[in-house]
């Protein structure tokens, strides 16, 4: 069958718009659910790196943000001062569209997590429990081998005691790098140190295996096959917990904790 | 159902298996059977995309001009492909999570533009949806029969419920964990096309020698 270039002309064009419309149509109205349903997942990974939900446990949604809710408080930290900062609204800042905007975020110095850009608040969870705070969860990100990672670690009061390690969003290769995703490799993490005596970040992810957290308290075991992604690690908590991270806010926490001063609230 | 449109539905099961015969769609076979349950999700994604396009390029397939009729195709498949990995997105998001780019990769799944080119563009509408619900289904099978070994022999477990305890949780079985790595797929796919050409001769090729398409007369099968 022969066909005038414009009937083919027109012809894609119809099938085009079809299509386009039956693409943006169902984009336009899932996103609601899909942006609850990624919401759920972070909260999930919250929970999970506080230690108030195990990996195999399932909860609804309704009930992970209930139990979200209940124990945890989200507190906007000026990286900078490392002051809280109260003024502005914790539960609609968002730390990751806060470090895209000019207006909300920064230059980085150079850094071997490349992150380009440092937002001027950051958003920290604290685990609460009978009005005292029980765990600090900082955000962390960071260049693997292809993706940024992103995740959360959990401080314990003290400070440098790690207790739980999550990347709740990462690209790197499916049974090498996206290992940080396995539960054995995160069990690794509680318990270690991520600070030496003087206050320097000291913990990394070594080459190779680590002894117990008892004795080696500043090392994790290497994923193997994924050296680059295991130092995208080390880099990112590196970052996050110096002086152009959450250093600042964690210095100010260590001569005057906060843990007091909430009590009751 | 008529006994044409039942041959239709049930042939690509065993007979004319897209994987198993047409040798089709493997790339995405290895990926996601580690665990029954994302294969179960992925087998329903091409199902419903392997239906839905052979019956929308069915519909139009007269008006369709023959020189832009596979990217009119790639088209049509491309946009069903988003919208399913949009629903599957907004209701099973963990799974979705885990199939991560391979829902996407099922417009390079050739056994849709397969079925497509060879069925939808000479078939009514009805035919060639069931076409592509017995290809989707034909595929599926394949799938769960694979992700069923993996999962039962690499990780103790059925649709994620333990059936071999693991010594690693207190019980006696040591899992196998090449089952989960890509070649425990290839061992199973190349097993499984055995035993199906062992007990059905006919669906051997003949041996495919160079300079066989020149000859005349050579009819052979070229995939």
């Amino acid at each position: 069958m022969q066909h005038s270039t414009g009937y083919i002309i027109g012809f894609s064009a119809a099938v085009c718009v079809v299509c386009a419309l039956l693409v943006s149509g169902s984009a336009v109205s899932l996103k609601p659910l899909q942006d609850r349903n990624a919401l759920v997942d972070k909260q999930k990974n919250i929970l999970a790196v506080a230690g108030l939900m195990s990996s195999d446990e399932t909860l609804s949604a309704d009930q992970i943000q209930t139990l979200f809710e209940e124990k945890i408080r989200p507190v906007i930290v000026n990286l900078e001062t490392g002051q809280v900062d109260s003024e502005t609204d914790a539960n609609t800042f968002d730390q990751r569209s806060a470090s895209k905007d000019p207006e909300t975020s920064q230059p980085a110095p150079t850094n071997a997590s490349k992150i380009l850009r440092i937002p001027y608040d950051g958003l920290v969870y604290e685990v609460v429990k009978e009005g005292e705070v029980k765990t600090l969860i900082l955000p962390i990100e960071g260049m693997g081998l292809w993706s940024i990672l992103y995740g959360y670690l959990a401080l314990d009061t003290d400070l440098t005691t790690i207790r739980g390690i999550t990347f709740y969003e990462q690209g790197e290769t499916a049974g090498l790098g996206g290992e940080v995703e396995n539960p054995r490799w995160k069990a690794l993490w509680p318990g270690r140190k991520a600070f030496d005596e003087r206050w320097n970040v000291k913990i990394q992810v070594k080459k190779g295996a680590a002894g117990p957290a008892k004795d080696d308290p500043y090392q994790v075991d290497g994923l193997s096959g994924a050296t680059l992604t295991s130092r995208g690690v080390t880099n990112m908590i590196r970052f996050w917990l110096g002086p152009d991270g959450f250093g600042p806010f964690i210095a100010q926490l260590r001569d005057n904790p906060r843990w007091t001063s909430v009590k009751g609230t | 159902m008529a006994s044409t449109e039942r041959e239709t539905l049930l042939d690509p099961l065993i007979n004319n298996n897209p994987i198993a015969l047409q040798v089709l769609g493997l790339c995405s076979a290895l990926a996601v059977t580690t665990k029954m349950e994302t294969a179960f999700v992925m087998s329903l994604a091409v199902v419903a995309v392997t239906a839905l396009s052979n019956l929308s390029i069915s519909l139009i397939r007269n008006y369709i001009p023959s020189s832009i009729r596979i990217i009119v195709q790639l088209t049509i498949i491309a946009s069903l492909v988003i919208v399913t990995d949009q629903v599957l997105k907004a209701f099973v998001f963990d799974i979705s999570k885990q199939l991560s780019v391979f829902v996407g990769l099922i417009i390079t799944n050739c056994i849709i533009m397969g079925r497509a080119e060879a069925f939808a563009m000479q078939n009514p509408p009805l035919p060639s949806f069931i076409d592509g619900v017995g290809n989707g289904l034909g595929y599926g099978l394949v799938l769960m029969l694979v992700a069923f070994m993996r999962e039962l022999f690499g990780s103790g477990k059925v649709f994620g419920f333990s059936v071999l305890p693991l010594v690693t949780e207190g019980g006696w079985y040591q899992p196998n964990g090449m089952m989960l790595l890509a070649p425990g797929a290839f061992f199973l796919i190349g097993i499984f096309i055995w035993v199906i050409r062992s007990i059905r001769p006919e669906q051997v090729e003949e041996d495919f020698h160079v300079g066989a398409l020149s000859e005349p007369g050579y009819e052979g099968s070229v995939r």
